[in-house]
């Protein structure tokens, strides 16, 4: 579980870009590409190493109107780290 | 009315830029054409940026930077520098001759996203004698570069009889030095591969060995580093999904400009491959007979559009199709459904006799030494520009 006061930031290994002829944003890394999809991108766009969990999950509900989202913002962060997609 | 059932031509993902076949090694399976010589003819920077900005433009974001030894073109920061500014995920294929510190540096401020640094072996021994060349030393102070200024770094090993006992050697030796990834290629038979298979070849046997040990260590490096297994070619009882179909993500540029679907196509006979100098990317990609020959299912002879496994293998290899059946549009030979498969068992059985026989006659192992200038040895053929000129001149090795 990831706690609420961790900065997460995407891993040096990997590139986070919007690829217009994807129509999506993606991240990059050695010989591959993972495409988000819209929640994911806009949860890792907010990993900058700068904002807490608690502050990337205030962000999101404030921006899509939203309650709640602590759960789920906090199981793909999860799963993120563990695919070593965040450091 | 064809035309209107086709699936749409998806856009190229991955260019591979192959700058120069000038290389300081010799790798006795070395991918690139084995009458090489005949193309020395390389793109001028400037078509180059052309080339990757058409490219990029229509949805290419993976780029590699090859050869050859992409390091002997002095232009290669400037075009690492164009790429990234276009966009690109940058990774610089090499053997690592070249890159000093000052270089690796002034490619970190290009933009240069990682590097690929090829070892033949865990040893000084092999290492020099694959390659002839004294690399193994200079390799091993590049490694250090690369991580100190912190670029994730790729190991790449080709693996073959010779060094497949040394794999959890070769593990070791890549945690050592820091790579995020290992890739450990079971030789592909193509190009200067094919010319030397009967010697690269290793036995069932020894490719299980190999894949229990790299299976233990994968668990016990699970976070640290990715160990990638390439499938061995012939022992694999399926046909492999070819560069995940023909014309459909991938693109190579050779270094005078050709356009092809993958590193070996040029060789298949009576087809015309555009060359960027005087075609668009676009074109090449969407229009030419090249890259359309044997895109999609609609050339699939019956066996293979009426197998299942079609969506998922792509009919396998065409390259591997013509080199072991005469024809780029056979069933691939290593596909249990082939007609042809006995050509590749035989093979497989040659190496296992040629073991048992060694085993039987106590004969001692060849001493494999590197011998400077050599073009062949212990009958072997080495990727050189020598013996590349007589094979274009359709002579023998020298």
């Amino acid at each position: 579980m990831i706690s609420p006061n961790t900065r997460p930031v995407v891993a040096t290994m990997f590139r986070l870009q919007f690829e217009p002829a994807q129509d999506c944003w993606v991240l990059l890394y050695p010989e591959g590409m993972v495409k988000l999809n819209t929640p994911a991108a806009e949860i890792l766009r907010l990993c900058d190493g700068q904002r807490t969990v608690d502050e990337i999950v205030a962000e999101l509900e404030a921006a899509f109107a939203q309650t709640a989202l602590q759960g789920d913002v906090c199981a793909f962060l999860g799963q993120a780290r563990e695919r070593g997609w965040l450091q | 009315m064809q035309a209107t059932t086709a699936p749409a031509i998806r856009p190229p993902l991955w260019l591979l830029a192959e700058l120069t076949y000038r290389c300081p090694l010799h790798c006795v399976f070395c991918s690139n054409p084995v009458d090489y010589a005949r193309h020395d003819r390389e793109m001028d920077t400037a078509t180059w940026k052309r080339v990757l900005a058409e490219a990029r433009a229509l949805g290419a974001v993976q780029l590699g930077f090859s050869g050859g030894e992409p390091l002997l073109r002095d232009d290669l920061e400037e075009l690492v520098a164009h790429a990234r500014q276009l966009g690109f995920y940058t990774n610089l294929i090499t053997s690592g001759v070249g890159l000093t510190e000052k270089r690796a540096s002034a490619l970190k401020s290009a933009g240069l996203d990682h590097i690929q640094l090829s070892f033949q072996d865990s040893t000084r021994e092999l290492n020099d004698f694959i390659s002839s060349s004294r690399t193994f030393d200079l390799k091993s102070k590049v490694a250090a570069i690369i991580k100190a200024q912190g670029y994730p770094m790729v190991l790449n090993c080709v693996m073959h009889r010779f060094n497949l006992p040394h794999v959890g050697r070769i593990i070791d030796m890549a945690e050592r030095m820091g790579a995020d990834y290992l890739e450990l290629a079971n030789t592909q038979y193509y190009g200067w591969a094919w010319l030397n298979r009967t010697a690269l070849m290793p036995t069932t046997e020894e490719l299980r060995d190999a894949e229990a040990i790299v299976m233990s260590h994968r668990e016990r490096l699970d976070g640290r580093m990715k160990v990638l297994w390439v499938s061995p070619d012939y022992a694999d009882a399926k046909p492999k999904p070819c560069m995940a179909g023909w014309g459909a993500v991938f693109m190579v540029v050779a270094p005078d400009g050709t356009s092809l679907p993958c590193h070996s196509a040029r060789m298949l006979p009576g087809i015309e491959f555009p060359n960027l100098q005087e075609s668009s990317v676009q074109d090449a990609w969407y229009g030419s007979d090249g890259f359309n020959r044997y895109r999609g299912q609609s050339w699939m002879n019956a066996t293979c559009g009426g197998c299942d496994e079609r969506g998922h293998d792509f009919g396998g290899c065409r390259c591997q199709a013509f080199l072991v059946t005469g024809d780029a549009a056979a069933t691939d030979p290593v596909c249990p459904k082939s007609e042809h498969r006995g050509r590749i068992d035989e093979v497989l059985a040659g190496a296992q006799a040629e073991r048992e026989h060694a085993g039987r006659c106590g004969a001692p192992t060849q001493p494999l030494r590197f011998v400077p200038g050599a073009t062949t040895l212990a009958g072997i053929v080495y990727r050189g520009d020598e013996n590349s000129r007589a094979l274009s001149a359709g002579s023998g090795p020298c």
